[in-house]
């Protein structure tokens, strides 16, 4: 049993075979996790039926300014979206890759609270592949772990497990963001002390890895220090979406081309 | 499998419920003391049908478990079924403990499966650098003599015919 143990433990380790049994029992298991989600679900939702009417009112005229401001920049966004091809089209580089995006819901259970990974209510049926990005409205979360048929897990950017190459907007400065194992922050690590980096700087997906589309905004910088004797400045940033507070997750496909094999190693591995 | 060694349906009912329990969501202060409760039912019935729950039945719950929590395949099941292990080795004795002295065996066999566990997440790259990481321990420990009256009510009820 021991051995069967170390076994099972190196192949899932060091090699992907594992895949389809992991997906069998997870299939097992979805049904349980669906199970202990739903009371809640459903709590959320009496809640929400007893919310007050002018609230409702109030939320609703405020969504409807919202949606009217947003199909406003909208129009501009296909116009300038058009020119851009254009131009990009005149000076022969490739176009920008098109996305689709899709809604997922988180389900409500919770796993290692050591790691941090969700799980999602979308699998391998609705598309979803290994390494796939995660984001919401506010900004990147994550990335797909293991789809399941039905359901997948995911890993946040703040796992310490996770790298995520990131370009500062201010100053196109490179670099990596790192989780910390706490969902407010984001490292930094190798920035040079000479760099011009400084508190309140936004930090974007730079696509370099291969698995984020570029330009996808990541973080905030709270803190720059720079520590006598230490080669490199200790930055800290705080992700701009809530990882550990939102309910819905937007899964994005890219016609980028399809991530290599060597890249389709394990996702929580640091590059 | 002979008819004597079936595995009675409220065993695996609780196991069920111990692995919703694993996974409900829970705010984050207390999450990392949720009780290893997989493993508390596992030991009840270990100590209470020795012969019908042991080591495999642990290894295969410790597999599910693993999927569940989307840990290293074969981590929990190594951790379990060798805390199975200890069990079979000592339940006569076990049984005639008092609950405290069970409590103190069952903080022992936690403490076992989460350094097991957390010796392989060592060797695999990312330890929890965290000493709240040994917080189960005591509040599975404080919660034995609930799971052991739950489920000792159980079998009083639907199993005193089994061995």
């Amino acid at each position: 049993m021991v051995l069967i143990a170390l076994a099972l433990m190196a192949l899932d380790h060091r090699f992907y075979q594992l895949q389809t049994l992991r997906s069998v029992l997870a299939t097992v298991a979805y049904p349980l996790q669906l199970a202990v989600d739903a009371p809640i679900r459903v709590g959320s939702r009496i809640l929400d039926s007893f919310s007050r009417h002018e609230q409702l009112v109030l939320e609703n005229r405020l969504l409807r300014s919202d949606l009217m401001e947003l199909r406003a920049r909208q129009l501009r966004f296909d116009a300038l979206q058009a020119e851009n091809d254009r131009l990009r089209a005149l000076l022969h580089t490739s176009a920008q890759a098109t996305e689709r995006v899709e809604i997922a819901k988180l389900l409500a259970v919770d796993l290692d609270p050591f790691r941090q990974q969700i799980v999602i209510n979308k699998g391998r049926l609705d598309g979803v592949y290994a390494g796939q990005p995660l984001i919401n409205a506010d900004g990147v979360i994550g990335q797909i772990l293991t789809p399941n048929w039905t359901s997948s897990t995911a890993l946040l950017i703040s796992d310490p497990g996770h790298a995520l190459p990131v370009i500062v907007a201010r100053t196109g400065l490179r670099a990596l963001a790192v989780g910390s194992g706490n969902p407010r922050r984001l490292n930094l690590r190798h920035v040079p002390p000479q760099e011009d980096i400084e508190e309140g700087d936004l930090l974007l997906t730079s696509g370099l890895g291969g698995r984020f589309p570029p330009d996808y905004p990541v973080a905030r910088i709270v803190s720059v220090e720079h520590l006598p004797g230490q080669p490199f400045l200790v930055i800290a940033a705080e992700p701009l979406a809530a990882l550990d507070r939102s309910r819905e997750a937007l899964l994005l496909w890219t016609d980028a081309p399809a991530p290599q094999p060597e890249a389709e190693e394990r996702p929580d591995g640091r590059e | 499998m002979n008819p004597g060694m079936v595995i009675p349906v409220p065993v695996l009912l609780s196991l069920l419920a111990a692995f919703a329990l694993t996974i409900v969501p829970l705010p984050g202060a207390i999450a990392t003391a949720r009780p290893e409760w997989v493993l508390l039912v596992l030991v009840y019935w270990g100590m209470a049908f020795p012969r019908r729950v042991g080591i495999l039945v642990a290894f295969l719950a410790g597999l599910f478990l693993d999927v569940l929590q989307h840990q290293l395949l074969g981590q929990n099941a190594l951790a379990l079924a060798a805390a199975m292990f200890i069990v079979l080795q000592i339940y006569p004795r076990m049984r005639v403990y008092p609950l405290w002295q069970q409590a103190v065996v069952v903080a022992f066999l936690v403490g076992l499966t989460r350094f097991l566990n957390i010796w392989i997440q060592g060797a695999t790259g990312f330890p929890p650098g965290n000493n709240l990481y040994w917080l189960p321990v005591l509040t599975s420990a404080l919660l034995w003599p609930v799971v052991y009256h739950i489920l000792r009510d159980a079998r009083r009820r639907w199993l005193l015919h089994l061995t």
